[in-house]
């Protein structure tokens, strides 16, 4: 009740301040009176009594304000009145204003952008239970490199590794679901039972798999992940023990995943089945990724070399299973997951960092000049009576007002930053689901901007507020020394080699990728269209007529008009295909020349034509080598270089794989092609025919090479191969110019963000000078007037100015040298073929750091020369 | 004004309004009046005080006020206790006489 009328009483006197302020005026003129009575009845005269009682109130005036100001509602009025009074003074220097918050909401915007998408992929912890606990597996060399597991391995973890609380392994598997009115191939994963026991996840309906279920042979059963079965099932709760088709074969479905949490190890996964492993096969095959958890209080460190000494003691024991010099080396899930992309994160994070710093001394400065501009009114209003509270508490008001603006509009860039970068990231990038707005960053940001703005807002008043408001007020003519001048100029220059540490990165790494995409990788991907198509269901059971499928669709596809060659290929170059084989070349009965890994290509004729792979040497494949016929084989360049040493390739016999059987024979030599991305270095190939091979390959990568525009081929094409069988998949339709982009598309990502961050750091820097030159200016403007009256030209005031600007620059440029070149190892993972010292790019950069300070100089220097010295010292 | 010993102990300007006002209904000036003629001019109200302490009062509930016409037919704010305002002066009232007691009794004044 009471509350009720402290707040109807305060509002009424809010809404109608004039009737409330009225009322007081009456009530206290009435005291007054009567007072005034009271001492003319004590016997003296009007003018005395009401002289008297004026004196004993104390100035009616004073007791109005002091009644009015009593109530809670005096305190929002004062707000309210700061604020319409800030508002107005953003509004009177629209320029200051909009830079300010623009500075901030930059600074604020991109930061908190690029946290909330590197925190999740770096710093939180993946989103399982006791995530620290989830390690990878891997066969190690001694040489540093690493491979995938083998089923044995799996074998011997579990049964022998005592840090591991449990082990699984995955292997990728990409069914095709027919029975629905369109084929479709899935992402897919065979794992072992325990693979989600492992990471502690367990459907969201249904069960998981079982043990027994895990054996050659098995049930087929099948878990869904969430999004599949919302898009092809309508969330059908009545699809738990429904059978599916998968490659002709119905598989029941036993239960659905939930959507969170995502699935780190393989985001695209859309369902699960059993590894279900046919053990009478060779088991050694590396071609399995292993995870596993460690046994609480377990660290790395100690997993390690507990696995390590067993893979070494497995290795001496089965020398046909295991590589020689091998061992088994464990990863934290997190690191294995983020190890490719980490330098660049990091280097990006860094780079924000340096925008954020940016801003910071950029809104300082602005204030600094802004509190120079502003001494007057200071003074003015302590001179009226605003006392050193008020006046603070005036700028806290407008700080707040900066950073309320400038967080809000930071908002906006946040989010679209976040957006931006997850259309811009690149197809490695780990955890993009779990990309969210980082409320603790933006806090940060807003924190940090606003913390400066108070501070630097807030010095001037108080200045004002403690000095004699006379002499300030005197000063304030147009006179003010430039106090703080020296400062601004250290600010610029900071702010000029902070920009030039981003310049001369994004330079580096934009070197980097020209250097790149000048590379030659080894065929000519113009005009050409590829795609990938498979074949599922009982009817390709065996080899033959898969053979004969992918030859008469090859028939087919060649037909089509516009197709000038077309040819098959068990792996497409720069695709992420990955096919690689042991190869021992017998020079002569008794001496064999290992080959460690090689890429294999299984392709029809016709291949190396349509890709346009230089034949060095030798003959490239015909018609007629084929099923049957003596078995041939081509070799890359660099084979022969580094396997051969200088040997005639030519003739060569080889076995690929199994070390029985017939060898292949070598009748030429090609160009080397780059398999893995643009970057790699050169890696020893063998051609082979896919008729000749030891297996028909599914799936196969089909490439055209058309007259005109590939890309509007596709649908023709797709056609053409329906025409053989319509009820096989066709996935990954792309351009092979878009496969070759991909392969830098983390490059390219660090680079747009790196250019993005130099060009906003080098607008700051810019704005940064033009204010301290303009500032200048206009503070010297009587020096310059008395130069220009005793005789400077134009000229010559000109160049005084621009001296000025250039010396910041020049100063700003050498610091931010030496800032550059230790930068620049940070960068030195992301950068190819270029030098972290380029002598170019440092050059260009400079040129273009000293051309865009000539812009901002000019402006306050034009200003200057204009001045006119009649003009200028009339005022005085 | 300058004269020490006319202040109004602090924290006991409530307390007088209230007990002055529950005599019957009072304006500003005869407030403050009333008050200094009870303690015998020990106590000198300041307007400006007593003003800003009435609004607070009538804000709490305590008092309710009413303009109407005085003896000599002029416009004034009269003040009344409000029957909340009749037990905080109780509670007041009870709260003094304890602490003056208690007081008293540390000066040696009373036994």
């Amino acid at each position: 009740m009471a509350m009720w009328r402290q707040l109807s009483r305060g509002l009424r006197a809010l809404m109608h301040r004039s009737e409330a302020d009225q009322e007081v005026a009456d009530e206290v003129q009435h005291y007054l009176e009567q007072a005034t009575q009271a001492r003319m009845a004590e016997g003296l005269s009007r003018a005395e009594a009401r002289r008297a009682a004026q004196l004993e109130i104390g100035g009616v005036t004073r007791v109005r304000e002091a009644v009015r100001t009593s109530g809670w509602e005096h305190a929002i009025e004062t707000l309210f009145a700061d604020l319409r009074y800030g508002a107005r003074r953003l509004r009177a220097a629209p320029g200051f204003t909009a830079i300010t918050i623009l500075t901030l909401a930059i600074g604020i915007g991109a930061t908190t952008a690029i946290f909330s998408a590197v925190n999740p992929i770096l710093f939180q912890p993946l989103p399982y239970p006791d995530a620290a606990r989830l390690v990878m597996v891997w066969e190690a060399f001694n040489t540093g490199g690493r491979q995938q597991g083998t089923f044995g391995m799996y074998a011997d973890l579990k049964e022998r590794a005592r840090s591991f609380e449990s082990v699984a392994v995955l292997r990728p598997w990409d069914p095709t679901m027919t029975g629905q009115d369109q084929p479709e191939r899935f992402a897919g994963q065979r794992v072992s039972a325990s693979y989600f026991h492992v990471l502690g996840v367990s459907p969201a309906l249904g069960r998981d798999f079982e043990a027994a279920e895990d054996r050659f042979g098995g049930p087929r059963v099948v878990l869904l992940s969430d999004a599949l079965w919302r898009r092809r099932f309508d969330a059908d709760r009545a699809i738990i023990g429904r059978p599916i088709i998968l490659d002709g074969d119905p598989w029941v479905v036993i239960g659905v995943m939930p959507r969170r949490p995502e699935n780190v190890l393989a985001p695209e996964a859309a369902l699960w089945a059993p590894l279900q492993y046919d053990l009478t096969e060779y088991s050694w095959g590396h071609h399995l990724r292993t995870v596993a958890r460690l046994k609480p209080g377990i660290g790395i460190g100690q997993a390690t070399s507990e696995v390590d000494a067993l893979g070494r003691a497995l290795a001496k024991q089965h020398r046909d299973a295991y590589g020689s010099n091998a061992g088994f080396a464990v990863h934290a899930l997190q690191d294995d997951l983020t190890s490719g992309i980490k330098p660049a994160l990091l280097a990006i994070l860094a780079a924000v960092t340096l925008v954020l710093v940016i801003a910071c001394v950029n809104v300082t400065n602005l204030l600094l000049a802004r509190g120079v501009q502003r001494r007057g009114e200071f003074a003015l209003r302590a001179a009226l009576g605003a006392g050193g509270k008020r006046l603070v508490r005036q700028m806290l008001t407008e700080s707040l007002l900066h950073a309320l603006l400038g967080g809000a509009v930071g908002t906006v860039v946040a989010m679209l930053g976040v957006r931006a970068l997850i259309a811009l990231a690149p197809p490695g990038l780990p955890r993009l689901g779990a990309i969210a707005l980082n409320g603790a960053v933006f806090g940060f940001g807003l924190a940090l901007t606003t913390l400066i703005g108070l501070a630097f807002g807030v010095f001037p008043a108080l200045q004002a507020a403690n000095s004699d408001p006379s002499r300030e007020l005197q000063l304030s003519s147009a006179r003010t020394v430039g106090a703080h001048r020296t400062t601004r100029g250290a600010l610029v220059i900071a702010e000029v080699a902070l920009a030039l540490v981003l310049l001369v990165s994004s330079g580096l790494l934009l070197r980097s990728l020209q250097r790149l995409f000048a590379r030659d990788a080894g065929f000519d991907g113009s005009h050409l269209l590829t795609m990938e198509v498979q074949v599922s269901g009982h009817r390709y059971d065996a080899d033959s007529t898969t053979v004969r499928f992918f030859q008469q669709a090859l028939d087919a596809v060649q037909r089509v008009p516009g197709v000038s060659a077309a040819a098959l290929t068990s792996q497409l170059p720069l695709s992420g295909d990955l096919d690689e084989y042991g190869v021992h070349v017998e020079l002569n009965p008794t001496d064999r020349v290992e080959a460690g890994s090689t890429f294999r290509y299984g392709v029809s004729p016709g291949y190396i034509e349509t890709m346009h792979i230089p034949l060095r040497r030798g003959r490239v494949f015909a018609e007629h080598d084929r099923a049957g016929a003596p078995l041939v084989a081509l070799v890359s360049e660099s084979f022969g270089r580094s396997v051969l040493k200088g040997m005639d390739p030519i003739g060569q016999r080889m076995r690929i794989g199994p070390t029985t059987g017939a060898p292949f024979t070598v009748v030429g030599v090609v160009g080397d092609v780059k398999q893995m991305s643009l970057a790699s270095g050169e890696a020893n190939a063998i051609y082979v025919p896919e008729s000749q091979w030891h297996f028909a390959d599914n799936p196969m990568s089909l490439v055209v090479k058309a007259r005109g525009d590939a890309a509007s081929l596709a649908p023709a094409v797709r056609r053409a191969v329906w025409s053989v069988d319509k009820d096989q998949p066709i996935v990954r339709v792309a351009m092979m110019a878009d496969l070759l982009a991909a392969t830098a598309a983390e490059r390219r990502f660090a680079l747009v963000l790196f250019e993005a961050f130099a060009l906003a750091a080098l607008v700051l820097a810019a704005a940064g000078m033009y204010g301290v030159l303009a500032g200048s200016v206009a503070e010297r403007a009587r020096e310059i007037g008395v130069r220009a009256a005793l005789g400077a030209t134009r000229g010559n005031i000109l160049a005084l100015v621009l001296r000025q600007g250039l010396t910041l620059t020049g100063l700003g440029a050498l610091l931010g040298l030496a800032g550059a070149v230790a930068a620049s190892q940070a960068i030195a993972s992301m950068l190819f073929g270029v030098s972290r010292l380029d002598p170019l790019t440092y050059a260009g950069v400079i040129a273009l750091l000293l051309f865009v300070a000539l812009i901002a100089c000019s402006v306050p220097a034009w200003r200057a020369a204009r001045v006119d010295p009649m003009r200028t010292l009339r005022t005085e | 004004m300058d004269t020490p010993g006319t202040e109004v102990i602090q924290g006991t300007l409530d307390m007088l309004i209230l007990k002055t006002l529950s005599l019957q209904p009072l304006h500003g000036f005869g407030i403050a009046r009333r008050i200094e003629q009870i303690s015998r001019g020990v106590f000198k109200v300041n307007p400006g005080s007593l003003l800003t302490a009435l609004q607070r009062l009538e804000r709490r509930g305590w008092l309710s006020s009413e303009w109407r016409e005085t003896e000599n037919s002029r416009r004034a704010k009269y003040y009344a206790l409000t029957r909340a305002g009749r037990k905080q002066l109780d509670a007041e009232t009870a709260d003094w006489t304890r602490r003056a007691t208690a007081i008293a009794r540390l000066l040696g004044t009373e036994a």
